[in-house]
């Protein structure tokens, strides 16, 4: 059996699974819970394996010290990866169980069962817990490959309904996510971020704020200012006091004369060619149709910056004094923020304790790790006392670090029976993956640009990982003959951007799959047939027909005004298989309605129907909020997004009803669905319109105002 | 300095600045955490809770503005011992991803359905217009919100 391969770094069995006196079974996860129900989905898991009641599952997710180290908790790898080792150290923690029980009961292994983690045999009545054999014993066990995990067949819980964890604390407003937090003797803190990113410090008088009711210190290291108070709005008030006394160099402006679009072309560049999703060293091959072309199709696709904009600003709690620095943080990895903070301050990794704690919804790099050296930096000057530091609405839109804009050329050519033979998609991009970890004297910790001392951010590398950032899905999963995919690393783009969930994928599917309708109208065929008639993979076709048929597909337009669209992907080319329709109703004003979506998945084996159906969902949601209505907005001064009305996301009226049908592969591994509908939405609504008024959408975001400059430009 | 207050059902005296915006009153004072830190705008909805049965955001408004009304926040609504229907709704459709917004939601929706017990789904949509989620909960949240009226009418 292929072991998981976060066995690499944490081959013991019992770093993953402890089992206490009481019955009680703990299972450890290097991966956070983020609302996606991983710990309700390990739980099911582990319980299946081990043979006992979901309810003796605790899951203790990612601190350091505590759980193994699995890196972040993304790219949809959750599953695959921890749920994949926890089902193996389930499975070889019982047999060894049943090993002990074996003499324990005096039977053989084959005659023994289990039953809510109670073991027994044929010929007595003797039994013996989990807990008993163990007595706090350790397994001193390394999880190797002859691990055998249990049948399908003989499943109770992987796939059956199942309570969600945590759930009833949320609806209540129980103390949950790291704002709630609270520590004896605790502060309150906030920052003061300069105007922009270019702007520095001059001077700033701090007197009048230190003389404020309830504050306690003001925090001022380079460009870096913050202040700690007694009290909440204390903090607030004070944050606003010291933006107004602080004097800043403004000088340096952005340079707002070229469009972001041109400069995605035009600015310096590192260029790969992609084979088989792996980016190469060597040259670019030209773009040249083959001699056999009937006819070639060329289109550029655009898509803005956009931002993750958690609903609930990004905070942290640190304490700090001679015996070290605790934190607890909504970052996505524990152990990587553990090494940028050892880093940023020169400390040894032993000296910090890193914890997770629940945050709002936040899909990729947001401002979790940035809040976290925030928080530290005042705790430092506050010794001994927890901090907590939130971050304004402000902080947030306009620090986090954006989704990159890119821009997306594609061309194919097809012969004369209308197959397409040649197929190029060229990706100009920012990097999508600037996470923090150990950069060396490097930092990509925000408050580290700004210290007295400043750190800079590392130069940008192109990645060369399978699927990775600006390649990902860019490779087609369709026979389309030869193909020629080139990525594009662009030099000096305007904003600060970091991973943002699906990364390359979204924008690459979005083109991939509205290229692929505008081929299949200049053939006069059925964007379904045409898809179908370039596929060969049984569970890609499987998943297009499904929704097809759910939406009852009536190949494009349905009345005037009205039309149905549809897209595929498969993510990564190796995750979960998503194919949605869309139905929508255009007004002459450019206002898109979506009315009816319908999503057809298969992740291989469904463990958690319900969780599976809401994160598909979810995906298509804030695809489509992407895709009609998001853009981040700048001038020379900065950012100009700065709250939820220069960022508009999308609304309940605007949300349409949706469809889930999932396709359940008992025998297949189960496959991470968090990223899989958000590239097929934005080519679905994009293809839907085009049937609905013959407007061909090339750019994001579909806002009236794109929708009626797309039918001027025809 | 103090203000007083009536919270789920109990009247409250506080030794804080009037002025200060009743969510801290309620988050740091009180140790009721449910109404969440959005914007401090009044533009997201986590911050919501019923005051005299209508939903009000409290970010901004100065606790001192809500003496002598009947404030009600999801603590008020029910507890894990005791889930009022629509908190119950929301568990049962697994209306929440991260749930952060969550309670402001539920919030809304007591209010919505205090004075229409069969609403339809345009009507709970706008019901909900003031709130914001970014997990992409919505459909599950309007289906929650059916369930939940659904039950209170039988």
């Amino acid at each position: 059996m292929t072991l998981s391969p976060s066995f690499n770094k944490n081959p013991a069995l019992d770093s993953w699974l402890r089992f206490h006196a009481d019955g009680e079974i703990t299972v450890y996860t290097g991966k956070v819970e983020m609302g996606q129900k991983l710990t309700t989905a390990f739980a099911v898991i582990a319980a299946e394996e081990l043979d006992v009641d979901i309810g003796r599952i605790t899951i203790n997710t990612a601190e350091t010290d505590a759980t193994p180290d699995e890196g972040y908790t993304a790219g949809s790898n959750s599953m695959e990866e921890s749920g994949t080792a926890i089902r193996q150290a389930s499975a070889l923690a019982r047999r060894l169980l049943l090993d002990a029980a074996s003499s324990w009961l005096d039977e053989p292994v084959d005659n023994l069962s289990v039953s809510d983690g109670v073991i027994s045999g044929r010929s007595n009545e003797k039994r013996v817990s989990y807990g008993e054999l163990m007595d706090g014993k350790r397994f001193e066990h390394n999880v190797s490959e002859d691990v055998i995990t249990k049948s399908p067949d003989d499943y109770r819980l992987i796939g059956k309904p199942v309570a969600a964890e945590g759930l009833e604390t949320l609806v209540c407003g129980l103390p949950y996510f790291i704002q709630d937090m609270e520590l004896p003797d605790m502060v309150h803190a906030r920052v003061v971020r300069p105007p922009n990113h270019q702007a520095r410090l001059i001077d700033v008088d701090e007197a009048p704020v230190r003389a404020m009711t309830g504050v306690i210190e003001v925090i001022l290291d380079g460009s870096f200012l913050a202040v700690a108070a007694l009290r909440e709005e204390q903090a607030v008030a004070a944050a606003a006091r010291l933006k107004v006394l602080a004097n800043w160099d403004e000088s340096a402006r952005l340079d707002t004369s070229v469009d972001i679009f041109e400069q995605l072309k035009s600015n310096d560049r590192r260029s790969l060619p992609v084979v088989e999703g792996i980016p190469q060293d060597g040259p670019v091959p030209e773009a040249r149709p083959p001699a056999s072309a009937a006819r070639t199709l060329s289109a550029t696709y655009l898509r803005p910056y956009h931002m993750h904009a958690s609903i609930g600003p990004s905070a942290a709690m640190a304490r700090s004094d001679d015996e070290g620095l605790e934190v607890w943080t909504h970052a996505q990895g524990v152990y990587p923020l553990r090494r940028a903070l050892a880093g940023a301050l020169d400390l040894a990794e032993d000296f910090i304790h890193v914890t997770h704690v629940p945050g709002s919804g936040c899909y990729g790099h947001n401002g979790a790790d940035d809040v976290t050296l925030d928080a530290v930096l005042v705790a430092r000057a506050v010794t001994g006392r927890p901090v907590l530091l939130k971050w304004e609405r402000d902080d947030e839109h306009a620090w986090e670090p954006y989704g990159t804009a890119m821009r997306i050329e594609m061309q194919a050519s097809v012969d004369e029976d209308g197959q397409v033979i040649h197929w190029c998609h060229d990706t100009f991009s920012d990097t999508h993956t600037a996470r923090p970890g150990d950069q060396g004297e490097h930092s990509r910790l925000l408050a580290a640009w700004h210290r007295a001392t400043p750190q800079t951010p590392p130069p940008k590398q192109p990645s060369k990982v399978h699927h990775m950032g600006i390649h990902r899905n860019s490779e087609p999963l369709y026979d389309f003959g030869e193909t020629r995919i080139v990525k594009h690393l662009v030099d000096d783009l305007p904003l600060r951007v970091s991973t943002m969930r699906a990364l390359g994928a979204y924008a690459n599917i979005f083109a991939l799959e509205s290229f692929i309708d505008e081929l299949a109208a200049a053939e006069g065929s059925d964007a379904l047939n045409f898809r179908l008639a370039h596929l060969s993979d049984p569970r890609a076709r499987d998943v297009l027909e499904a929704a097809a048929a759910a939406a009852n597909w009536q190949g494009g337009p349905v009345t005037p005004g009205r039309g149905q669209g549809l897209a595929f992907a498969r993510y990564k080319n190796q995750k979960c298989y998503a194919a949605v329709a869309m139905d929508v109703a255009v007004d002459d004003a450019g206002n898109i309605k979506l009315e009816r979506a319908t999503i057809a998945a298969d992740a291989g084996q469904i463990v958690d129907r319900q969780g599976l159906g809401n994160q598909l969902e979810g995906g298509l949601i804030q695809s489509a909020s992407w895709t009609l209505k998001e853009q981040v907005t700048w001038d020379s001064g900065g950012i100009t997004s700065r709250d939820w009305e220069s960022y508009p996301i999308i609304k309940f009226d605007e949300v349409p009803e949706i469809e889930t049908v999932l396709i359940d592969r008992p025998d297949q591994p189960f496959l991470g669905a968090g990223e899989a509908t958000q590239g097929p939405t934005a080519a679905a609504i994009a293809n839907a319109v085009y049937n609905a008024v013959g407007i061909r959408l090339r750019q994001i975001p579909f806002t009236p105002e794109n929708v009626r400059k797309a039918a001027m430009s025809g | 300095m103090a203000v007083t207050l009536d919270i789920n059902g109990r009247e409250r005296t506080l030794e804080v600045d009037p002025a200060t915006p009743l969510i801290y009153v309620l988050r740091n004072d009180l140790g009721l955490k449910g109404a969440k830190l959005g914007c401090g705008l009044e533009q997201c909805g986590a911050c919501l809770v019923l005051v005299d049965g209508v939903k009000e955001f409290t970010c901004n408004t100065p606790a001192g503005a809500f003496e002598g009304r009947k404030i009600v926040t999801i603590e008020g609504i029910g507890t894990p011992d005791d889930l009022d229907p629509v908190q119950q709704a929301f568990i049962s459709e697994r209306a929440a991803q991260c749930g952060y917004c969550t309670t402001g939601m539920i919030v809304a929706a007591k209010a919505l359905l205090a004075n229409n017990p069969d609403p339809d789904t345009s009507e709970i949509r706008e019901a909900l217009a003031d709130n914001l989620c970014r997990c992409g909960s919505h459909a599950a949240i309007i289906k929650a919100v059916q369930r939940a009226a659904e039950v209170l009418r039988t």
